[in-house]
């Protein structure tokens, strides 16, 4: 999905006005959802509007927000009105309970669903939701003594205090005015940010800290619970539950709902929902030929992904933004503060007899290195001689096949990502991977926000992200989308980054690649700023110029073992490195 | 005894239907890094087309046939030029969602054209079997598997021996190498499309004499195949052969020992049973992004 809702704003400052006017708002409405003389046919269609949009705000939180797919939507709207019509209405306990059961339940099978398979990629989630959905029906319709079958559960009662009809439906409004300001105002919470972060981009995700196998089990565990609250109302409203109605085609309805009205914001959710009830019951004829509305819809989906991607709000929203960009920070930003944990050991980082195989390519073979705390460490090395495997390896994207690390002292080697960065560790990768829908504000404030840097309060990491933007010169283009910086900037802002979280050690992978002269003396100068704040840099490069200006440190790789390592101008003289990258045969180590 | 065996024939049968959809999976997978979830559904449109040629029109079963598989060869080449074709820049989740909206699409015109009746085909012949020994060998199952023996032989001499074959290799390997190379990359996207369409076509026709031909035989086929990747290792042509057997096995003797409603449920249960323990499948290896 592109574009996210809540781009291009200041992230953060309290958006106390919105938040009385929406509360002013949804007072408004479950007042005339009280009073208003509708007919029993209207009445119908809000609740039902309702119920649906609760149950699609999931979708927006799962789909929107972290990027996974839910095709069982309607499974889990059907648990929940399950829950409430056997509970209430076949063994007679409170309607709240069932209620709240059907809610405990949808919210435990959709961390059960997603922690089977969010550790795999979206096209397993994709299928195991299908399969999740049509077990579901199968056991609605089969598991006769209990679920009465195909015939389904009747008599649903409702809670006394909103028994009548006007009550239930301002009950309903009020649930959904709740929820839909939980999920409006998610993307400005930890959790919200990281789902955007792994929707964005999962690798920088979880090397800026964030768990991204625990977030979107989070999102799909939420978009689960909200379809079974939302289903626990549908029953209340509707007094009758079938299994025909939580079919795969519901799923499908669901979801056509969400990418129709903008499937990055409640507000979309609720323009599609209303739109795709309205809309069928004005057009009734379609519905007498079996198959044609939902073989409309099955189009629709296709034309709103290539014409409309980010639905209807997505497309007003964007005009909006057009009309009412951004303004710049009036005060200027402060200076950013490095404090690299100062542990006892001489040296920050310490790595022993490190090798990662792939098979039978040794990528890295035995290596051992140790990073002096302060100053710039150089790893180098010929095209394929394991640098950047080191790196990965070294930042737990790939598991060592033997080997230690250790950072301050701390045994990281098999830490995952997001730990290795809440131990100290920072890194940029080779070809940038910024969050693209972001701006550069966002990029960087999600780099401040993890376990183990104290900044925590939405005040204090806006104000970590622009001095770290500062820092490397970009702060006065902090609101704009990172899209719209060129490539050199690009990678400003992801050592910002980087240097917002306060690493104790900064691993740096080819940060000159692709820069031209200019771009590459001020990256030099950076680098000696940083250096300077007393933070412990080990960079991979090529360009052996940028090497030698900042590194006082070298360490040599060829065919995934250490050739060399020692103080920089010694090295560079090492006949062995000069072989390596001159390629005088002899002085080639042997490959194992 | 007499029972297994009979059940292990039956269900490799099947196993072999979902081994056919289960090849076109992988093939597209191949090709363009996207799942296609309308690929059941190409076998419920092969198969209502021969309804509408064999039954309904009343030709000869060999040329109604023919018709269908030229009807969806010309459905893969639509399919990839009206979903995947304008997509083919984006990620991977516009897409597979582009994909599922084409299968509600084709299965719910299916059901407007034809209503929501199940349909009956005949097997391809008037045998209906012979019985050797104590198992009896039903002439369509023979079919299905003779068939399918032939398309993998087929499909490995075509991927490895001829020039073509290689092209396309190239094109799921590396895209842009192969267009500096001079293969006309969109050409051999489409090319797959179309094969993939035929390889569905060609189970949905095989199988429809054994279940009945209705709207909902694609989702639950595409289903069963699509565990079958996972259970041989997504991507992996071994694999999704052997995938697809397997799971035709598990769910015959399931239904036979267990429970006949469910039986569309095990393939549930075996699928989830993979992904918590082994998610690379029987022949997959776990394969890391790239940082």
């Amino acid at each position: 999905m592109s574009a996210a809702t809540e781009t291009g704003k200041p992230m953060l400052p309290a958006a106390l006005p919105g938040q009385l006017g929406y509360l002013a708002l949804a007072a408004v409405t479950v007042a005339a959802a009280l009073v208003l003389p509708f007919d029993d046919y209207i009445m119908h269609i809000l609740v039902q509007t309702a119920t649906y949009a609760i149950a699609v705000f999931g979708l927006s939180v799962v789909l929107g927000l972290c990027g996974q797919i839910n095709l069982a939507q309607a499974a889990f709207f059907g648990f929940g009105a399950y829950a409430v019509g056997l509970g209430a209405g076949d063994w007679h306990l409170s309607f709240w309970l069932s209620l709240a059961l059907g809610a405990a339940i949808t919210l435990v099978m959709g961390a059960l669903l997603g922690m089977s398979t969010l550790r795999l990629g979206g096209h397993y989630l994709a299928m195991v939701t299908i399969s999740f959905q049509q077990i579901v029906t199968l056991i609605m319709i089969n598991w006769v003594s209990v679920t009465h079958g195909p015939d389904g559960v009747g008599n649903i009662p409702r809670p006394d205090l909103f028994a009548s009809a006007h009550g239930f439906l301002a009950f309903c409004v009020a649930a959904l005015a709740f929820v839909g300001f939980l999920v409006w105002r998610l993307p400005e919470t930890k959790l919200g940010r990281s789902m955007r972060a792994v929707r964005d981009n999962e690798l920088a995700a979880s090397v800026a800290g964030i768990d991204v196998y625990r977030t979107k089990v989070a999102a799909f565990a939420l978009c689960a619970l909200l379809g079974g609250i939302g289903g626990g109302l549908f029953a209340g409203g509707f007094s009758y539950v079938s299994p025909d109605q939580f079919s795969f085609a519901e799923s499908i309805v669901f979801l056509t709902m969400a990418l129709l009205g903008g499937v990055a914001s409640p507000i979309g959710a609720l323009i599609g929902t209303g739109l795709l009830i309205v809309l069928p019951e004005t057009l009734r004829f379609l519905k007498s030929v079996p198959g044609l509305y939902l073989a409309i819809y099955g189009l629709a989906v296709i034309l709103i992904i290539r014409f409309m991607p980010d639905g209807i709000w997505g497309f007003f929203q964007a005009r909006l933004r057009r009309w009412f960009p951004a303004r710049p920070y009036a005060t200027a930003a402060r200076d950013l503060v490095l404090a690299p944990a100062k542990g006892e050991s001489e040296a920050v980082l310490e790595v022993e007899g490190l090798s990662k195989h792939f098979g039978g390519l040794k990528a890295v073979d035995g290596v051992s290195l140790s990073v002096r705390r302060g100053g710039v460490h150089a790893l180098i090395g010929p095209n394929g001689s394991g640098k950047t495997t080191t790196l990965n390896v070294l930042s737990g994207i790939y598991t060592p096949t033997a080997g230690k690390i250790a950072l301050d002292g701390l045994d990281i080697t098999l830490y995952p990502p997001h730990a290795r960065t809440a131990a100290g560790l920072g890194r940029t990768f080779q070809n940038i991977r910024l969050f693209r829908s972001m701006t550069a504000l966002e990029n960087v404030v999600i780099g401040a926000e993890h376990p183990g840097n104290a900044v925590t309060d939405a005040a204090s990491l806006v104000d970590r992200a622009r001095s770290a933007l500062a820092f490397v010169g970009l702060e006065p283009r902090a609101l704009n989308e990172v899209t719209s910086f060129s490539y050199g900037h690009q990678r400003l802002i992801e050592i910002a980054r980087a240097l917002a979280g306060n690493p104790t050690l900064l691993l740096l992978d080819e940060p000159a690649a692709g820069l031209n002269s200019t771009e590459k003396v001020e990256l030099r100068d950076l680098l000696r700023r940083i250096a300077a704040k007393g933070l412990t840099i080990l960079i991979i490069d090529h360009d052996m110029t940028l090497v030698s200006d900042v590194a006082e440190h070298i360490t040599v790789l060829n065919f995934g073992r250490r050739i060399a390592d020692g103080v920089a101008a010694e090295v560079l003289r090492d006949p062995d490195v000069i072989a390596a990258y001159l390629g005088s045969e002899p002085d080639v180590p042997h490959r194992a | 005894m007499d029972l297994a065996l009979q059940l292990l024939f039956t269900g490799i049968g099947i196993g072999a239907v979902y081994a056919l959809v289960a090849l076109g999976f992988v093939l597209i997978f191949r090709a363009t890094n996207v799942v296609n979830f309308a690929q059941g559904e190409f076998s419920m449109v092969a198969a209502f087309m021969m309804v509408v040629f064999a039954v309904d029109l009343d030709w000869p079963y060999w040329l109604s046939f023919i018709v269908s598989l030229i009807g969806m060869a010309i459905l893969g080449a639509v399919f990839n030029l009206g979903v995947y074709y304008p997509l083919r820049n984006r990620s991977f989740l516009p897409v597979i969602i582009a994909t599922i909206g084409a299968s509600i699409f084709l299965a719910n015109t299916v059901l407007a054209l034809y209503g929501p009746q199940p349909q009956v085909l005949q097997g391809w012949f008037d045998t209906p079997g012979i019985q050797l020994g104590p198992v009896y060998l039903d002439s369509q199952y023979l079919l299905i598997i003779a068939v399918t023996i032939v398309l993998v032989v087929f499909q490995y001499w075509f991927f490895e021996h001829t020039l073509i074959g290689k092209k396309l290799q190239a094109t799921s390997q590396d895209k842009e190498m192969a267009s500096l190379l001079g293969i006309p990359v969109s050409m051999m996207i489409m090319l797959t499309f179309v094969y993939s369409a035929l390889l569905g076509g060609i189970a949905g026709i095989l199988v429809a004499p054994i279940l009945f031909v209705s709207i909902q035989m694609g989702a639950t086929i595409a289903l069963k195949a699509f565990a079958a990747t996972i259970i041989g290792g997504f991507g992996d042509v071994a694999g999704a052969i052997i995938g697809g057997l397997a799971l035709g096995v598990i769910e015959t003797f399931g239904a036979a020992y267990v429970s006949v409603p469910y039986k569309d449920g095990f393939a549930f249960l075996v699928l989830v049973a993979f992904l918590v323990f082994r998610p690379q499948g029987i022949f997959g290896e776990r394969v890391a992004e790239k940082a």
